[in-house]
């Protein structure tokens, strides 16, 4: 294992030491228990939208608090769903009184530990649970569908809606409603090392990937061989398209997210790729996004999710965000 | 039971967990990812640490902060879980009053009971809840039919084992294991082995005293 860094146990820490200095204009970090917030306190009568969950899928969530977007974001180990007394922590420092809104990727221990926040939480508060990953059939013989990269989107358009004045219970049914509107699949050619563990997350050998992979790493649909990126942008495509089935001259937001270990110019030839695909189908791309969001470390590979558009969703996408990772329009 | 008990059997859970780390590390990284006896052994040390604690506390009190340790100190499913399961424990009715065998049995059965809520996991998903569900059933119904205690003790190590070995040829529903679907199969799903272990070293702590 090769990686930055000086011990196991303090890796979490000085990551995010370093992220709250180099960012202080937009956040604050705070410990034991370990949460991220604005630099400023949220607004009277502004709902507060948290999120959270292992790292090592940075930037998401502390890349992601900052205006127009979440209020605070519990960091857990790295693949480790973070715990109660961080949410409830956090929860104390940005609810104004409006309520608060967890924003929960569908993994069991995230589900528990939000659950349980939720539970003992003394204010109004809600949750979505994101479940875009179409690679995992829901059904009741499996724990359900993952929430991975169309968290991201949730988290831009729900987090515009809180701070134009969305109530909680507005929030929670856009939020709901994006994901709901969104689907995802990845693709990995290599592991990712969690640094406490030392070794790969699995083994995949130099002319395979995993079609259909979670961001850490579980497996997916099926070991596949190598083959060009247009045929594997089309075989994503064509699996989010089988579940959400946008209409031809219907609006998408396209994101192509990188999973850590893959270059900016990969993704933008996929963007291309995936293009060339949904312009045959006459689905209109008409917002973008390409970059490192729902990373899983220094794993290789990327992930494509459709999101349907209509005019609300494209209002509070389009509007000013500023975080650390997400800034347009301010 | 008191919570002198509860300290002690921590420390014997704490020897055969590392006695028997190696083989549940392995099981984990067959169907999960690898860190559930990272997070089981780092459980049982601050369990221990918080003797000086709780060692003089009443029973809620004691068992009310074993659950949040153990909630916010391993994180993750396995936190949440038994994080559950001790702080059900601990609003069991009456418990400051004394709790004898039969009490501890009661609140362990609604501590179970908890736990399957919480997880939404039941016997033969491939999960924990192969053993401590049959176990809770077994030490009930030992009470019900007024069996002698070293006799429901000595039948629940042998239900747990038995649970644990279950889980074998199970498919995985629960969990990161159910997105191997048939790839599971075979492989005995690592938090059955750690409960029936600690179930062993807690049933037969009673039956050796």
């Amino acid at each position: 294992m090769k990686k930055f860094m000086n011990s196991a146990d303090d890796f979490l820490k000085e990551s995010l030491q370093g992220f709250g200095a180099a960012h202080q204009d937009v956040v604050s970090c705070h410990y034991d228990p370990n949460f991220i917030t604005r630099a400023t306190p949220t607004k009277e009568g502004k709902v507060a939208l948290i999120s959270g969950g292992g790292s090592g899928h940075e930037p998401m969530h502390g890349g992601l608090v900052g205006h127009g977007m979440l209020d605070a974001a519990c960091p857990g180990f790295v693949f480790s769903s973070p715990t109660p007394d961080q949410m409830l922590a956090a929860a104390e420092k940005v609810d104004s009184g409006a309520g608060v809104l967890f924003i929960v990727k569908n993994y069991s221990g995230d589900v528990m530990n939000f659950q349980m926040a939720a539970e003992m939480m003394q204010g109004p508060n809600e949750s979505v649970l994101t479940n875009d990953d179409v690679a995992v059939e829901d059904s009741s013989f499996t724990t359900g569908r993952r929430g991975v990269a169309a968290t991201v989107v949730v988290e831009k358009i729900v987090g515009s809606l809180a701070e134009h004045g969305g109530s909680l219970h507005e929030c929670k049914a856009l939020g709901d409603k994006v994901n709901k509107n969104s689907g995802s699949m990845g693709v990995a050619f290599s592991s990712c090392t969690v640094p406490a563990a030392g070794k790969p997350n699995f083994d995949i050998g130099d002319n395979e990937m995993e079609f259909g992979v979670g961001i850490h790493g579980e497996p997916g649909r099926r070991r596949d061989k190598m083959k060009s990126a247009q045929e594997i942008t089309n075989e994503l495509l064509e699996a989010i398209n089988e579940d959400l089935k946008p209409e031809a001259n219907e609006e998408i937001l396209l994101f192509v997210n990188g999973m850590g270990g893959t270059p900016l110019t990969e993704l933008y030839l996929i963007y291309d790729n995936a293009k060339n695909m949904l312009d045959k189908k006459n689905i209109k791309i008409s917002r973008s996004l390409v970059g490192n969001y729902c990373t899983s470390l220094e794993m290789q590979g990327a992930s494509i999710t459709l999101t349907k558009l209509d005019e609300e969703l494209v209002k509070h996408w389009d509007s000013n965000v500023h975080t650390a990772a997400m800034r347009w329009g301010m | 039971m008191s919570v002198d008990f509860l300290i002690e059997t921590a420390k014997k859970i704490q020897v055969v967990i590392n006695d028997n780390s190696s083989e549940i590390e392995k099981l984990d990284q067959e169907i999960g990812d690898g860190d559930h006896i990272f997070n089981i052994q780092r459980g049982i040390k601050l369990v221990i640490e918080l003797e000086p604690t709780i060692k003089d506390l009443i029973m809620s009190k004691a068992l009310n902060q074993i659950a949040m340790k153990v909630l916010s100190g391993i994180g993750g499913s396995s936190g949440a879980l038994f994080g559950t399961l001790f702080m059900t424990m601990a609003k069991g009715n009456a418990i400051d009053e004394g709790v004898d065998y039969k009490k501890a049995i009661e609140i362990f059965a609604e501590g179970v009971e908890a736990v399957k809520q919480r997880g939404k996991a039941d016997v033969g998903e491939k999960t924990m809840m192969d053993v401590l569900i049959p176990v809770s059933n077994c030490l009930k119904k030992g009470v019900e039919d007024d069996k002698d205690l070293k006799e429901i003790l000595k039948e629940a190590v042998e239900v747990a084992e038995k649970g644990m070995f279950s889980t074998k040829d199970l498919l995985a529903t629960k969990g990161r294991a159910s997105f191997l679907g048939e790839r599971a199969k075979g492989h005995i799903d690592p938090g059955a082995r750690s409960s029936q272990l600690m179930i062993k070293t807690v049933c037969e702590s009673v039956i050796n005293s």
